[in-house]
């Protein structure tokens, strides 16, 4: 009898004891900022500039940071996020990454057999990497692997590709991609140039038959919404031409992005290493 | 005076396969067309100072140094300036070159006048005329050498080594050049000496080459230079571990020879500073061993600067039938660098032409490392390449500066002896490419700082 009086005094005790602890030195949880962190994409993948995705949503609750510097951040959870804040909310545009290369197996040369590191910045080092292109994507995943969200796959015939319903435009992967070849676009552009050499024809027609050969029909086809860059046309993204412009190129270089429908969800990467 | 050689850390030897040791050098005949590029140096490109369609003679300056730390460049036969064009370098990258036309005279221009009393010359003079010869380092490096002769002003140097132990398997241009032309090699030495005054100079060559000892310890009979036999051992050619080797002194990280006043030359360097000072002629010419099992006949041949890799095959006879080439290596199989094209000409630094035929080349596909510690015994620079290259892999750049790796020669002895064929030279390159980069960076954010 003794003993369940005992512990159950012991228990009174340190109950009372735990909450006036609790009372007196309690952390209050800071409500905003846990809503405004359960909203972030949750990818830590340092697009904002700050350490991850809490560290962004505890700066914008101390009032330090402005809603929108989340490049991987949907509109719609922007909104919601400037909705919490309880300031105006900002349309924004959304985003996709692209590999502008056309430079896959079937249509770039290669200059040589590479058989190292497989990692296109490892590659560049030795003669600059194995393709014949010194502008085109070399198809080793080093964007692959640098993707927060698994949107980058490498094609087996050695080229990346951007799934753009997975792309959050974070924009790592144009940031590590040694040849430059990513770029990031409104995701509503229909058309994209994929090429990124900005050499002569007679040049480009020796190590890529998909490369843009500056023909400029699609520039006089469509006046104002295509940018000749000395001999490699570009699409003027604030002003995108429509999907129906892509007939008008021989090189069949300027054309719609390959979309990503649900049986065709990325393989794994070459090597199989993905970054979480 | 011959002290014991020291023994340096690490190191391998693999299958010297000199196919070639007992071929006398050849001199190659006259080429219709030399591609001569203008930077066959580190440093800056040279100043082209003749255009196309002028007339040159043998040995006639085509292009002047482009800055302190480069070399002029010489024609290597008379004739025309066909084109100022680019071609391959042996790295892929193109560099500027002139397409010399030959005229099948090969007249030679009017030479420098040649020093003959050069053991009472002025060293400034001495050093001019290496300059103005465009000798750059001809064991692989291409550093140009007049830039190397010139230490800064108070520091000393004691010791002049000339390197002729042609560790890397394969080669043999450096010995037969030391075979045939020893007294040219001594000569060349004590130039070098008389100006860098130092106070010892020591001919080091391995033991497989007891001919080339021979003959070289009776060349320097009567002058004040030493000829030392060192234990065959890759990279004993390597300066910091030659300098190890003979003097016991260790360059520290970070640091050059001449920091322990040493200056390590290889020989073929050293006698062309010979052939410039006492005959006055230019770096035109080079020694190169054409090798490899898969060739006909491999030979040492006398190339003139700027023939092209498929006329050096085609004057070794080609390829043997019914064998499959897999790899052309410029260089020796260790160090050299594997090239995709034959249109690269031979250059300053070309000391051979490699090639490997698909049975004696293993295509590794690399697996995890295993910690064996093979590659920590084999490192000469004491290093752990291993555990680097894991760092590396995982992109901790840092870390790998923090475990040294720009020590790392790149010597290849790591990965040679990996069993889990690991890219470990690939990984440091990578590393130190990084780690410069991110240096450059830093030192142009301090000046911008301080701007």
């Amino acid at each position: 009898m003794l003993h369940v009086v005992i512990v159950t005094v012991i228990g009174i005790v340190l109950g009372l004891a735990i909450g006036l602890i609790v009372k007196f030195f309690g952390v209050k949880p800071n409500v905003l900022a846990e809503r405004l962190g359960e909203l972030m994409p949750g990818a830590n993948c340092g697009g904002c500039g700050f350490a991850g995705c809490a560290d962004y949503a505890n700066a914008m609750a101390a009032g330090k940071a402005k809603p929108g510097m989340c490049p991987s951040q949907s509109s719609e959870s922007l909104q919601q996020v400037c909705e919490a804040l309880g300031v105006a909310s900002e349309e924004r545009v959304p985003m996709t990454a692209v590999v502008c290369c056309s430079g896959d197996d079937d249509h770039a040369s290669r200059r040589a057999f590479y058989n190292g590191v497989n990692d296109c910045v490892n590659a560049m080092i030795v003669a600059g990497g194995a393709k014949g292109c010194v502008f085109g994507c070399l198809g080793l995943g080093t964007c692959a692997r640098a993707c927060p969200f698994g949107a980058i796959e490498i094609l087996p015939n050695h080229i990346a590709k951007v799934h753009a319903e997975l792309c959050r435009a974070c924009g790592k992967c144009v940031s590590v991609c040694p040849r430059k070849v990513i770029k990031l676009v409104p995701k509503a552009a229909p058309v994209h140039v994929f090429c990124n050499s900005p050499e002569k024809f007679p040049v480009k027609k020796k190590v890529c038959t998909g490369a843009c050969i500056g023909c400029r029909k699609c520039d006089k086809a469509a006046p104002g919404q295509i940018v000749m860059n000395g001999f490699l046309a570009a699409v003027n993204y604030d002003n995108p031409p429509s999907a129906a412009l892509a007939a008008v190129c021989p090189a069949k270089c300027l054309r719609v992005a390959q979309g990503h429908s649900a049986d065709e969800a990325p393989a794994a990467v070459d090597g199989g290493q993905r970054q979480a | 005076m011959t002290t014991k050689a020291n023994k340096f850390y690490g190191g391998v030897h693999p299958h010297e396969g000199k196919l070639s040791r007992r071929d006398a050098i050849l001199a190659a005949p006259l080429q219709p067309l030399y591609t001569v590029p203008l930077q066959m140096h580190i440093g800056a490109p040279a100043k082209a100072v003749v255009a196309k369609g002028d007339k040159v003679l043998r040995g006639q300056v085509l292009g002047e140094a482009g800055g302190f730390v480069s070399a002029p460049v010489h024609s290597p036969t008379s004739g025309t300036v066909r084109e100022v064009t680019t071609c391959l370098g042996v790295n892929g990258a193109q560099l500027p070159a002139l397409v010399i036309e030959s005229d099948g005279e090969d007249t030679e221009c009017e030479p420098m006048p040649a020093i003959a009393d050069w053991e009472n010359a002025d060293p400034k003079t001495l050093l001019k005329r290496i300059a103005d010869a465009g000798i750059v380092g001809m064991g692989g490096a291409a550093f140009p050498t007049a830039v190397k002769l010139s230490p800064p002003p108070g520091r000393e140097v004691d010791t002049l080594i000339l390197n002729g132990v042609e560790c890397e398997p394969c080669l043999t241009a450096d010995h037969r050049l030391m075979l045939e032309s020893p007294h040219q090699v001594v000569s060349g030495a004590l130039i070098v000496g008389r100006i860098l005054g130092v106070k010892r100079i020591v001919i080091a060559i391995e033991a497989n080459k007891q001919d080339a000892i021979g003959l070289m310890r009776e060349a320097v009979s009567g002058t004040p230079v030493d000829v030392m036999e060192l234990r065959v051992r890759y990279p004993q050619g390597a300066e910091k571990q030659l300098i190890y080797a003979v003097t016991g002194r260790v360059v520290p990280s970070g640091k050059l020879p001449m920091d322990v006043r040493c200056v390590v030359m290889n020989v073929a360097s050293a006698a062309a500073c010979g052939d410039a000072v006492c005959n006055g002629r230019p770096l035109y010419e080079r020694i190169t061993t054409v090798t490899g099992t898969p060739l006909v006949n491999p030979r040492n041949y006398k190339f003139r600067i700027g023939t092209l890799y498929s006329t050096a095959l085609e004057l070794c006879g080609g390829v043997k039938e019914g064998v499959e080439v897999a790899k052309v290596i410029s260089g020796g199989p260790m160090m050299g660098f594997s090239v995709y094209s034959l249109d690269i000409p031979v250059m300053k630094n070309t000391s051979g032409i490699l090639l490997l035929s698909d049975e004696e080349l293993r295509q590794f596909s690399p697996s995890a490392c295993i910690r064996c510690g093979h590659c920590n015994d084999a490192c000469p620079m004491e290093l752990q390449p291993g555990i680097l290259s894991v760092q590396i892999e995982h992109q901790k750049f840092d870390l790998a500066e923090k475990w040294h790796v720009m020590d790392c020669i790149e010597c290849g002895c790591c990965a040679y002896i990996c069993p889990a064929g690991r890219p470990l030279v690939q990984h440091m390159r990578r590393a130190k490419a990084v780690v410069i980069a991110a240096r450059k960076a830093a030192s142009a954010a301090a000046q911008g700082a301080k701007k």
